[in-house]
């Protein structure tokens, strides 16, 4: 995906001209966070829920290496190759080799924000492989060369004459004189089209939404169930997903998903969650022969332990792109890359730093809002913060106007205050025996990992013995 | 350095000097625990725009994806799953049903499975690939009809997975675990929401209450 964060400012004003745009931006204004709340509203628990997610979250992402070196065990064991790949192009290579190796010529794939973040598409095409995006709203999108609006409704910048247009253009082999006036028209257009791909595909890519330790699973959700054909279909399914993606037990990822779907569409869940291990089985009737995982870092490493850690934690539900009043008036492009919103704005730094993407966190008013419907407590203006501080730090003008001298404690800040509530959670912490289906499975770990020693007993050795 | 030590060594490298954060005790929604789990399951389904329709015995679903198919004006064909519920039905009772078993092709209509379990707190149902159940059925047809016992119904996504557990054995997932709430849609051209995006445009729940 090439980037035009450089162009911030010119994107955004491009965007605030887009008619088309800002009809499509009112209409997700009404849609998803109406239904947010209404969905809510049908789970009192939510907020303790969320809170649970993010208490998974901070857990893992705190024992992160153990949690991946547990999975990659447990999905070799299941069949799984898994593959590790430290940026953009160790990824695009590694799937390059295994499309090539099954010899492909065409690829289906599942929406995938990893995948757009390190191009996939165009390093495989460039390698005589056509790849196809399979996702509505991604497909639309390819056909037009342009990157997602939008994490989770990558079109949804677009009017449907614009759709129908771009159909007219591309699928030439239906009649010029149909009728293309109505979604459905096109929606079933895309059907045929599609189906014929995900029967001729040889590899099928995917994104994951958890990696999950305890059993060596990807997971996704769809609703279009065109990641499930991606991924059913071809002899070989690769999933592509970054490090802060596992979690350590089913139940863990049964507490996220409750809250994922209701925080982002508004549904209570997903059409499709689909859990996948390992390839085929000798006797299942069907499914992938081969089965990759890509594991990703490209940066993200580096944001533990310091002011960013917390946005690790994201489920990339768009909440907060959705309730983004800076969002709604600029569209996701203006953001010039794969993440728009409060989410990008903090996460597209750490991954292409602050010299390329230092107009994003500037271009946010700071209300709040984004923090208050964030599932996983992200402290999103916070951290906007940090980053002109940041940006301030490198001397550059244009920060001088946030007057960030008054935040500049807050730099130091977030590393105490996880402290603070670790210990506080750690002390309300029960450990019923054998309750938890936790990772480190044996009470005796918990004991000497939870509150005193940190450094005690190796995390794996302890994995292993609970295992036998 | 592989890029494999390479992550590791910078994941513990960073994290040095972090407190090690407890996990949280699981909490199970209200929601999960309904009085009545088949009649929440019936109404969380519907509500995600599935149908339901309720058999008293395995022998009636003949008739039952006969009347259904028959009821939609849909051809009278369906690849049902070789699961061996499916195996003890007299399918020749319905002469004019034309059924195939197996996993589902490109043109196949009409698919028929067996889930594992249904979930009350959002009408899911469960189905795991394997000899029986084949996982192309729950993609592939335009209509999907499954057969979920009442007896299999539980009221959280947690009593499903136990149950998962109980057949696998514990921490073993067959290859594909599919929660399926409703059929297949999108809301992708101008967020007008629409059934049958990739997947089955119908998803048809028989409920069976003595299996
Ligand atoms: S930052 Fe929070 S609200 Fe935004 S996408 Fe991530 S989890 Fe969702």
């Amino acid at each position: 995906m090439r980037s035009t964060i450089a162009d911030f400012t010119a994107n955004a004003r491009k965007g605030i001209a887009d008619k088309n745009l800002q009809a499509a931006l009112s209409r997700l204004s009404e849609g998803f966070p109406m239904k947010r709340l209404e969905a809510i509203s049908r789970l009192p628990e939510f907020k303790q829920l969320c809170d649970e997610a993010k208490q998974i979250k901070d857990h893992t992402l705190a024992n992160l290496a153990d949690y991946l070196e547990a999975y990659e065990e447990k999905a070799t064991a299941a069949g799984a190759h898994v593959h590790w790949a430290s940026d953009g192009a160790d990824a695009r290579d590694i799937i390059l080799k295994i499309c090539q190796d099954a010899g492909a010529k065409t690829v289906t794939k599942g929406k995938s924000m990893i995948s757009e973040e390190v191009a996939i598409n165009e390093h495989l095409s460039a390698n005589g492989i056509e790849p196809i995006e399979t996702d509505l709203g991604e497909y639309i999108i390819q056909l037009r060369d342009e990157p997602p609006s939008h994490i989770i409704a990558p079109a949804i910048h677009l009017s449907k004459e614009q759709v129908a247009e771009t159909f007219r253009t591309e699928h030439t082999e239906f009649s010029a004189d149909r009728i293309l006036t109505e979604p459905r028209a096109m929606l079933d257009e895309a059907r045929t089209v599609l189906r014929r791909r995900f029967v001729a595909a040889d590899v099928g890519i995917t994104g994951a939404n958890m990696l999950i330790a305890e059993t060596g699973s990807s997971v996704i959700v769809t609703n279009e169930g065109n990641g499930d054909l991606t991924q059913t279909l071809p002899n070989t399914h690769i999933v592509i997903a970054s490090i802060e993606k596992v979690v350590p037990t089913l139940e863990a990822a049964a507490t996220i998903l409750r809250v994922l779907a209701r925080s982002a569409t508004g549904q209570d869940i997903t059409v499709y969650t689909t859990f996948s291990t390992g390839p085929a089985r000798p006797d299942d009737p069907d499914g992938p022969q081969n089965y990759h995982v890509v594991i990703l870092d490209n940066g993200r490493s580096k944001m533990l332990g310091g002011e960013f850690h917390d946005m690790l934690r994201c489920i990339k539900c768009a909440a907060c792109v959705n309730h983004c009043p800076v969002y709604k008036a600029i569209g996701g492009h203006a953001y010039g890359w794969v993440y728009s919103g409060p989410m990008g704005a903090v996460l597209v730094p750490g991954l292409r730093g602050l010299a390329e993407a230092h107009d994003l966190p500037a271009a946010s008013t700071l209300c709040g809002k984004c923090q208050d419907v964030c599932p996983m407590g992200i402290p999103l203006p916070r951290m906007l913060r940090d980053w002109r501080t940041r940006d301030f730090d490198r001397g550059r003008p244009t920060a001088a106007r946030f007057g960030l001298k008054t935040w500049a404690w807050l730099a130091r800040h977030p590393r105490l205050y996880r402290l603070v509530t670790t210990i506080g959670t750690g002390v309300l912490m029960i450990f019923g025996g054998g309750r938890f289906r936790w990772l480190p499975l044996a009470g005796g770990w918990t004991k000497t990992r939870d509150l005193a020693a940190p450094e005690g007993g190796s995390f794996v050795g302890l994995w292993k013995r609970g295992e036998r | 350095m592989s890029a494999r030590t390479q992550i590791l060594a910078s994941i513990r490298s960073h994290l040095a000097g972090c407190a090690s954060a407890a996990p949280p005790a699981h909490r199970v929604p209200a929601r999960g625990r309904p009085a009545d789990v088949v009649a929440t399951f019936i109404a969380e389904a519907e509500r995600a725009q599935a149908t339901v329709a309720r058999l008293s015995s395995i022998a009636a679903i003949p008739q039952a994806v006969a009347a259904y198919l028959a009821d939609h004006n849909i051809p009278a064909t369906i690849r049902a799953a070789p699961h061996p519920v499916l195996d003890t039905v007299a399918w020749a009772e319905q002469p004019l049903l034309t059924v195939t078993r197996g996993r589902a092709a490109e043109a196949d209509l009409n698919g028929l499975s067996v889930a594992v379990a249904g979930v009350a707190e959002t009408g899911t149902l469960v189905l795991c690939s394997g000899p029986g159940s084949p996982t192309t059925l729950n993609f592939l047809p335009d209509n999907h009809l499954v057969v979920v016992r009442s007896a299999d119904l539980v009221g959280a996504y947690e009593d499903a997975l136990a149950r998962i557990g109980e057949i696998y054995g514990p921490g073993t997932l067959p290859r594909a675990v599919n929660w399926v709430t409703g059929p297949s849609r999108t809301a992708d051209i101008e967020q007008t929401l629409l059934m049958g995006a990739h997947g089955p445009r119908r998803l048809h729940i028989l409920v069976v209450d003595d299996g």
